[in-house]
């Protein structure tokens, strides 16, 4: 089938059912990747990035569904797939790892056969070309001495050295798309540079779109060439990195960068941390959801919410700035209410 | 398999039981149900002689072996013509007073047992846990079969030998609690105020062990009283005439072509009580436990 | 590794110690004069000069028990009080039958708990599940004698499929042997099977909850997959050690059931013996018993830490 995009999200609405009620953990959220692109996606805990990506995968807890919208990969609308259709795209196609790869590793088989069963589960592969397949794929994420490494357990491996056996996993069948759900926030942050690195490299050599989830804005500026900021569920601001980054449209975005301590900033200059704190997603607050906790809002921001919309290059989902005004500098004097 | 499933002690962590009946009855319906079969229980025990149609031990040769639904006999009667229902009512008399003065030994032994070696520690602990652990080891049944043979078969020396199997289990559980307890911080608090030991286990270790203690001992209670019909079915608990349902599964298990229900009726009269301890400690257990209810 | 499992026995030894001194002092503690209760029959004054002589009753009672662990520690474990015959003799010679229908009964309730464990685990909170947990509490309500009794009239007297009690050994009749065991190892079992029953669902609920499941689905693998390959083998660890412990007790449970279905095992003896006073059998088995368990429980602690590999004895 043909397709525009690799993968596509269109409207998409993910519904976590609790205890106290119905949680609307993705609230409309339309993306895409194309082969060979890297997109990151930022956002604070809660604000809907993790769901968004169990949703592509449909690895959604007990309590979870996706209630609206399309999630197009080539072209084929996910949503409707059963759950062996699922089962056959899952480590094939897609490829998805996690952020603690110590618990992700199951202790009781050897990390070769773990990485290795891919091959078993989609192509019949036995177990010694699977695991010699393992072992090759040690090799190129960088596992030294791959083959004593391959018969281990897990508990023998760092965390360093656990990521780079999840990522081998997720390599093993050549996946047209990898999800990396903050993949290097439970590591040291020298071993960090070096996984982000390993994935700058695979991205680069094959044309294997990647999704990169995190809360970490330096993490994305390195490798990522389009980035996603959500907030509360909904995609806030998305464009290319450099043009985000240089020009934020969101005033969520703009804090971010504004709250990052930077080495050139004048001395004694005080860090400005974002004023509030995360929303409580069973009591959103009307209008824009950002609202409360917003520098520039205006009277308008509390009543209405705006939409994504298209401004100076990229998109974001502001009055502020789909009204011409721009964040740069201070806000202005007499904008209002909180 | 080992009878002495009940022996494993219930694993509930350590918190005050603050949790209101009503609010108790809503999210937890188990222990409303389990609670009221058991208090039905001990009312039919306490009730028996008023409500028994007749005398539990009265022979009657004439009417011997008279099936269920028969005029006068709900329940039929034995071989000996006594009315089993009758029979039925009274040995809740026999069986729950023994669950409960067993429990009761095998409590307060094995817990002062595990209140001394927990809270002093050194020596003390390690000498006294080598005993539990070697009172362990010992076949519970057997023990007990063996106890009570030695000091002679009746009710009172099968309490006793019931409630020394028991101890092992009280006096491992209360160590474990005592030894969480003195890790927090509102002992060394007290101790900071000055407070003497009895004064610190009195008035801050108690009632902290309530929880779990009484989990246990709902689940010790149906443990005994299954060991009670055990040793009553091999004739080394209550004797002939006291109508006890395990003496009952004995003396019906002859007649089982003919009348199965001599046999059956005091079966499925144990099996529903210890049925309704087991539920009630299970269901206490959930919902006492204080990590399960945020 | 072994510096483990040497200090595991180290820490064994007091407590077998006071095992063997409990065990000792079940003879002394009854009331009467030993001697009476060791001679049975022969009541005779000189038969009773003979025995306090031989047995050293005379002699301090500390005295008594070193020479009593003495001959213990070389096999000998006295005579019985009845029959004449070596109390070890004695044993052996029913030993076969109870190991056979423990592992029997082990088999039946593996068979029950495993399957039932998981599925409830994996369908947590349906029917299936509340049925399930029903079972368990109810499997450990009913007295195991009272299960072979129903049993017995149900299958044996009502259908006439099995025979209601005795023995057949394996070797003479296969078929006939299978057809014995069948009810009193279902008796003996079914508390087991309960018990298991619930241990495989609580473990298999913790393994289903840990990240390394959603990787194995992040792969791709369907859940009968995930739920026999990866999570069985991690959710039955722990079961391993209720079932150790199970079979460290197999005589005590096997006491009753023996007797309602007149099995020729170690527990029917143990019974017996107690009723005919003969304690020096009594003894025995109950050494062996305490004994047994011991050393199951120390078993389980090495098997366990050979099945998971995260564990190291260093």
């Amino acid at each position: 089938m043909a397709f525009t995009h690799l993968l596509e999200l269109e409207d998409v609405h993910t519904d976590l059912s609790l205890k106290q009620g119905v949680l609307r953990a993705v609230e409309g959220v339309s993306l895409y990747v194309d082969a060979g692109e890297t997109l990151g996606i930022v956002g604070e805990s809660g604000s809907g990035k993790s769901m968004t990506a169990l949703s592509i995968m449909r690895l959604l807890p007990r309590s979870g569904r996706i209630a609206r919208g399309a999630i197009r990969f080539k072209g084929r609308d996910l949503v409707g797939f059963s759950e062996d259709e699922m089962e056959d795209i899952r480590g094939t196609e897609m490829a998805m790892i996690f952020q603690d790869p110590m618990s992700s590793l199951n202790p009781v088989y050897r990390s070769g056969w773990q990485v290795g069963e891919p091959l078993e589960i989609h192509r019949g592969t036995n177990v010694r070309a699977s695991l010699a397949a393992a072992v090759a794929l040690f090799k190129k994420v960088g596992i030294p001495e791959p083959e004593k490494r391959a018969a281990q357990f897990p508990h023998a491996f760092s965390g360093g050295m656990s990521q780079r056996a999840m990522i081998a996993m997720g390599l093993t069948t050549s996946p047209s798309l990898l999800i990396a759900d903050e993949p290097t926030t439970a590591l040291d942050v020298t071993i960090q540079a070096q996984i982000l690195d390993l994935l700058r490299t695979l991205n680069r050599d094959s044309q294997m779109a990647t999704i990169l989830i995190t809360h970490n804005l330096g993490v994305v500026a390195g490798i990522c060439d389009r980035v996603i900021v959500m907030y509360a569920g909904r995609v806030v601001e998305e464009g290319r990195t450099e043009d985000v980054f240089a020009h934020p449209q969101h005033p969520y975005t703009w804090s971010l960068l504004r709250s990052i301590p930077r080495l050139d900033a004048a001395d004694r200059e005080p860090l400005t941390p974002i004023e509030g704190s995360p929303p409580d997603m069973m009591q959103l607050p009307s209008g824009c959801k950002f609202h409360p906790r917003c520098p520039f809002a205006v009277d308008r921001c509390a009543k209405e919410e705006p939409d994504l919309v298209e401004v100076r290059g990229h998109a974001a989902r502001c009055w502020v700035t789909q009204s011409g005004a721009s964040l740069d500098g201070s806000p202005r004097a007499g904008s209002g209410a909180r | 398999m080992s009878t002495a499933p009940a022996l494993v002690a219930a694993e509930v962590p350590v918190g005050p039981a603050r949790v209101g009946l009503l609010e108790l009855g809503r999210t937890h319906p188990r222990v409303v149900l389990a609670g009221g079969l058991v208090l039905l229980l001990f009312l039919v025990a306490l009730l028996a002689p008023f409500i028994s149609p007749h005398d539990p031990i009265a022979v009657n040769a004439d009417n011997a072996y008279l099936p269920p639904l028969s005029p006068g006999h709900a329940l039929g009667t034995d071989e000996l013509g006594r009315d089993l229902l009758s029979r039925m009512l009274w040995g809740a008399r026999v069986s729950l007073p023994v669950a409960f003065v067993a429990v009761a030994v095998g409590l307060v032994a094995g817990g002062l047992i595990g209140l001394v070696s927990g809270y002093f520690g050194g020596v003390a602990d390690l000498l006294l846990m080598r005993l539990i652990d070697a009172l362990l080891a010992f076949p519970a049944l057997i023990l007990a079969i063996a106890i009570v043979a030695a000091l002679g078969p009746n009710l009172t020396n099968a309490m006793i030998a019931i409630g020394i199997v028991a101890i092992p289990v009280y006096a491992r559980l209360v160590r474990a609690l005592v030894l969480q307890l003195k890790q927090m911080e509102f002992i060394a608090a007290s101790r900071s105020l000055g407070a003497t030991p009895l004064r610190i286990v009195v008035r801050h270790v108690i009632p902290n062990l309530l929880t779990p203690v009484i989990v246990q001992v709902t689940l010790s209670a149906g443990f005994a009283i299954l060991a009670e019909a055990t040793l009553s079915f091999l004739g080394l608990g209550a004797q002939v005439p006291t109508p006890d349902w395990g003496q009952m599964i004995n003396s019906g298990a002859t007649f089982l072509e003919n009348d199965p229900w001599l046999a059956i009726v005091p079966g499925a009269a144990i099996s529903i009580t210890v049925f309704s301890f087991n539920l009630l400690g299970d269901s206490l257990r959930d919902a006492l436990d204080p990590r399960l209810r945020s | 590794m072994t510096t483990y499992v040497l200090r595991r026995l180290a820490l064994m030894v007091p407590v077998a110690f006071l095992v063997t001194v409990g065990v000792f002092m079940l003879i002394h503690l009854s009331p009467g004069d030993p001697a009476l209760i060791l001679l049975g029959e022969d009541r005779s004054p000189q038969a009773i000069a003979a025995i306090h002589q031989e047995l050293g009753l005379d002699k301090p009672l500390y005295v008594q028990y070193v020479t009593w662990l003495g001959r213990v520690a070389h096999g000998d474990l006295g005579r019985s009080v009845t029959t004449n015959q070596p109390v070890t003799i004695a044993i052996a010679e029913r030993l076969p039958a109870t190991a056979e229908l423990g592992a029997v009964a082990l088999i039946w309730s593996l068979l029950v708990a495993i399957p039932l464990g998981t599925i409830a685990a994996v369908r947590r909170g349906s029917l299936a599940d509340h049925i399930a947990t029903g079972i368990t509490v109810g499997g450990v309500s009913i007295p195991n004698f009272f299960i072979g009794i129903v049993l017995i009239f149900f299958l044996s007297v009502t259908f006439r499929l099995f025979p209601f009690g005795g023995y057949v050994p394996f070797n003479q009749d296969p078929v006939e042997n299978l057809r014995h065991i069948i009810l009193p190892a279902i008796a003996l079992g079914t508390a087991g099977a309960a018990i298991n029953m619930r241990f495989t669902r609580s473990s298999m609920i913790e393994v289903l909850n840990n990240d390394y499941i959603r990787t194995a689905r992040a792969k791709g693998a369907s859940w009968r997959r995930v739920v026999f390959i990866h999570a069985l083998k991690n959710a039955l660890i722990p079961v391993v050690t209720i079932v150790g412990l199970q079979i460290g007790g197999i005589i005590e449970g096997a006491v009753v059931t023996e007797t309602v279905f007149t099995w020729p095992g170690v527990g029917r003896l143990a019974v017996e013996s107690i009723f005919n006073r003969d304690y020096t059998v009594v003894q025995g088995i109950v050494l062996l018993a305490a004994f047994s368990y011991l050393v199951a429980n120390l078993l389980v602690d090495l098997v366990y830490g050979w099945l998971d590999p995260r564990i190291s004895y260093a």
